[in-house]
């Protein structure tokens, strides 16, 4: 299956620290990606640079089938404004042929029709980061960049976040997600990929990085496993 | 970009209480400022010990002047309060009841009339240095004022003695009036009695005592002219280099219209576009689409690392757009209530109205360099609130600096503040508004090229600022 998502030895420079190096990987229709490492490692940077948010300082990244959405990670959204309000406006920015049934159809798949007019300063944080990742999906890309969608919310809107994610890649949308959270990596993700300092350690499923860590099985013989590998 | 604007102008309408305050503070604030300007100095209260006993006059010659033309001249400046002794005026003013006091003395009118003796005030008063200042400056103003009153009678009464010995006529001695014979006809007169005189007689006495009146009234005509230039030796002749002279109450307007444009345009822009880095959504706005198929699969795209650096691509909003959005957004509607402020305003001061198409260019030209300032501190800023910090910390001594007159501060400080006026658009703003409204000098020409130049490069600041959208 072609990639929907590739980087090729991507890079990047921040005056004179190397935020990024050399990273290579490519990712499909329907896969769930996770990118994992340590504080700094260059997560937010590599997703930054594959939604188009900064340009690379060396490398290339090549996207099929349109551009991609991209959900920061501190929800990005007009607070002022209520839920249908933000996904109207920026599916009229986007330039979605049908902005209101594309509106329909996002609040429908979020479960935020009932708050739809409400506006975004009361809603809870994971109902925010909800909207955030649906303004992601608005123009139904290929694939989609959620940058560490789950940090701020709770284990039951963690849970309902990565059923409607999930949803979305078994309808083939590719998702590359970062967090900081490594279960999470071994619970919804297909592929993990591992940055440290810059640069991609690892590429592969998660039971393949427990056993390089020497562990197997369960979410916390993941993360002793992760510690252990990149020690 | 009609998106961000409708979404903008969406935003500003439920914030109803941020609107108000940017409109009412800016508009308060000008109007304290218009009428600091304008309004005449309120007259201070200063207490009055009048020691002179009632209708007492001034003797001088023939002519007796009332005291009260004295004093009233001198009370006229202050806000009077009597009392009947020095002392219960030291306690006002020691009370802070009053911000001075006046003794005029009983002897006043004696050492006046005797022409010898200097009379005396006594100005008693109290308070910090500057409440000092303000009490020694109106008093010292007072005095003055009443001393050239009183001298500009002395004259007329001086001038009017000297006609009548010059002319002659009657003049009241002690109830009685006298008819006396003028300076100037004794000269002719002797010298007719002297040519009616046998040559060996009197005749040489007769004539020397003729070219002495004759000298004598010559010389007390010039008299006449020196007491007018001793009793006010300089007056004053105004010419104005540049321009028409311009009432200070339209001044005011102009002065109090222009910060209200200041304020709301650059307060609106910076808080606008700090508003987009705080809520995180300046990111996902200006995020660049891939820019270019692959040779290999024609339907990817691929951004690469181009030599410059920058992203290729089309974003949902370029940055550039971005800043002129709010800018605009910003312009338009500092530029709405500073126009409704100057037409309303038009209702109570005097001015020409038919020239409001030149306020409308002023203003516009005005707005525009403010919202540009704006941008470039919103996007300095990266937050609203320390963009509006930092916009009142810009703007507020602006506006104090561009009304600082050349010869008030030494000539090095006044340069540094012709500096800093000339790199922000508050004085150029101001200069195209007066040229407008007053007809001032410089004209609009040269103080809107100056705002665009300013405009742009506010803007060029404000996209370098937003290199990095997080």
């Amino acid at each position: 299956m072609t990639p929907v998502l590739r980087a090729e030895g991507l890079g990047k420079r921040f005056g004179s620290r190397e935020a990024l190096r050399d990273v290579s990987f490519s990712a499909r229709a329907g896969e769930m990606v996770a990118v994992i490492g340590p504080n700094g490692a260059g997560k937010t940077t590599l997703l930054s640079l594959l939604g188009g948010v900064q340009p690379p300082s060396s490398g290339a990244i090549v996207r099929s089938g349109g551009a991609v959405g991209w959900a920061p990670q501190q929800p990005a959204l007009y607070s002022k404004l209520t839920v249908s309000e933000n996904l109207r406006l920026f599916a009229r920015l986007e330039g979605v042929a049908d902005p209101e049934a594309a509106v329909a159809r996002m609040l429908e798949q979020t479960g935020l029709a009932e708050r739809a007019h409400e506006r975004v300063q009361r809603l809870s944080g994971g109902n925010r980061q909800r909207v955030n990742v649906a303004l992601a999906l608005l123009a139904d890309p290929p694939a989609i960049l959620l940058d560490e969608p789950s940090s701020a919310l709770d284990p039951g809107q963690r849970e309902r976040l990565w059923s409607f994610v999930g949803e979305r890649a078994a309808q083939g949308t590719c998702v590359v997600f970062s967090t900081h959270i490594v279960a999470e990596a071994a619970r919804y993700a297909g592929r993990v990929l591992v940055l440290d300092d810059g640069v991609l350690r690892f590429d592969g499923p998660p039971a393949q990085l427990a056993a390089q860590g020497g562990q197997q099985g369960g979410d916390g013989d993941f993360e002793a496993a992760f510690v252990s590998f990149l020690r | 970009m009609r998106w961000l604007l409708a979404k903008d102008l969406l935003i500003l309408r439920r914030s109803r209480l941020l609107v108000a305050v940017l409109v009412l503070y800016p508009v308060a604030i000008a109007l304290l400022i218009g009428f600091a300007i304008s309004a005449s100095p309120s007259k201070p209260r200063v207490a009055i010990v009048d020691e002179t006993p009632p209708d007492t006059t001034i003797a001088l010659g023939e002519e007796r002047i009332g005291v009260t033309q004295y004093t009233d001249e001198l009370f006229g400046q202050v806000q009077v309060v009597r009392v009947p002794t020095r002392e219960a005026a030291v306690a006002k003013v020691d009370s802070g009841d009053v911000l001075a006091a006046i003794v005029i003395p009983a002897d006043i009118v004696s050492k006046i009339s005797s022409g010898v003796n200097q009379a005396q005030v006594e100005v008693i008063y109290n308070g910090d240095a500057l409440k000092q200042s303000f009490v020694r400056s109106t008093i010292d103003s007072a005095l003055a004022q009443a001393n050239l009153a009183l001298s500009q009678q002395i004259r007329a009464v001086a001038v009017r003695d000297i006609d009548l010995l010059l002319a002659g006529g009657q003049l009241g001695v002690l109830g009685s009036s006298q008819d006396i014979v003028g300076l100037s006809h004794i000269a002719p007169a002797l010298e007719g009695v002297a040519a009616r005189t046998a040559a060996h007689g009197d005749r040489a006495t007769l004539t020397r005592i003729a070219g002495f009146a004759a000298f004598a009234a010559r010389n007390l005509g010039i008299a006449k002219d020196v007491l007018t230039t001793v009793s006010q030796p300089i007056t004053v002749k105004s010419t104005l280099l540049h321009g028409r002279r311009t009432p200070l109450d339209t001044y005011a307007v102009v002065v109090a219209v222009t910060i209200s444009l200041m304020f709301l345009g650059v307060l609106l822009a910076a808080g606008g576009l700090a508003l987009e880095r705080e809520e995180h959504t300046m990111a996902r706005l200006i995020r660049r689409a891939p820019a270019s198929a692959t040779a290999a699969d024609p339907q990817a795209t691929a951004d690469r690392a181009p030599p410059g650096g920058a992203a290729a691509g089309r974003a949902l909003v370029s940055r550039e757009g971005l800043i002129a959005e709010k800018a605009l957004l910003a312009a338009v509607c500092s530029f709405a209530v500073a126009l409704a402020m100057l037409l309303g305003v038009s209702a109570f001061v005097s001015l020409e109205i038919s020239r409001v198409a030149t306020w409308v260019l002023a203003l516009a030209c005005g707005a525009v360099g403010f919202g540009a300032l704006g941008v470039a501190i919103g996007a300095l800023a990266r937050e609203v609130r320390a963009a509006s910090l930092l916009a009142f910390l810009l703007t507020l001594p602006l506006a104090f600096l561009a009304l600082v007159p050349s010869g008030s501060v030494a000539g090095g400080l006044y340069s540094v503040i012709q500096a800093i006026s000339f790199v922000f658009p508050y004085k150029a703003a101001l200069q195209a508004l007066d040229a407008a409204v007053n007809r001032s000098s410089p004209g609009m020409v040269i103080s809107i090229a100056h705002l665009l130049g300013l405009t742009l490069a506010f803007g060029v600041l404000a996209r370098l600022a937003l290199r990095r959208a997080e």
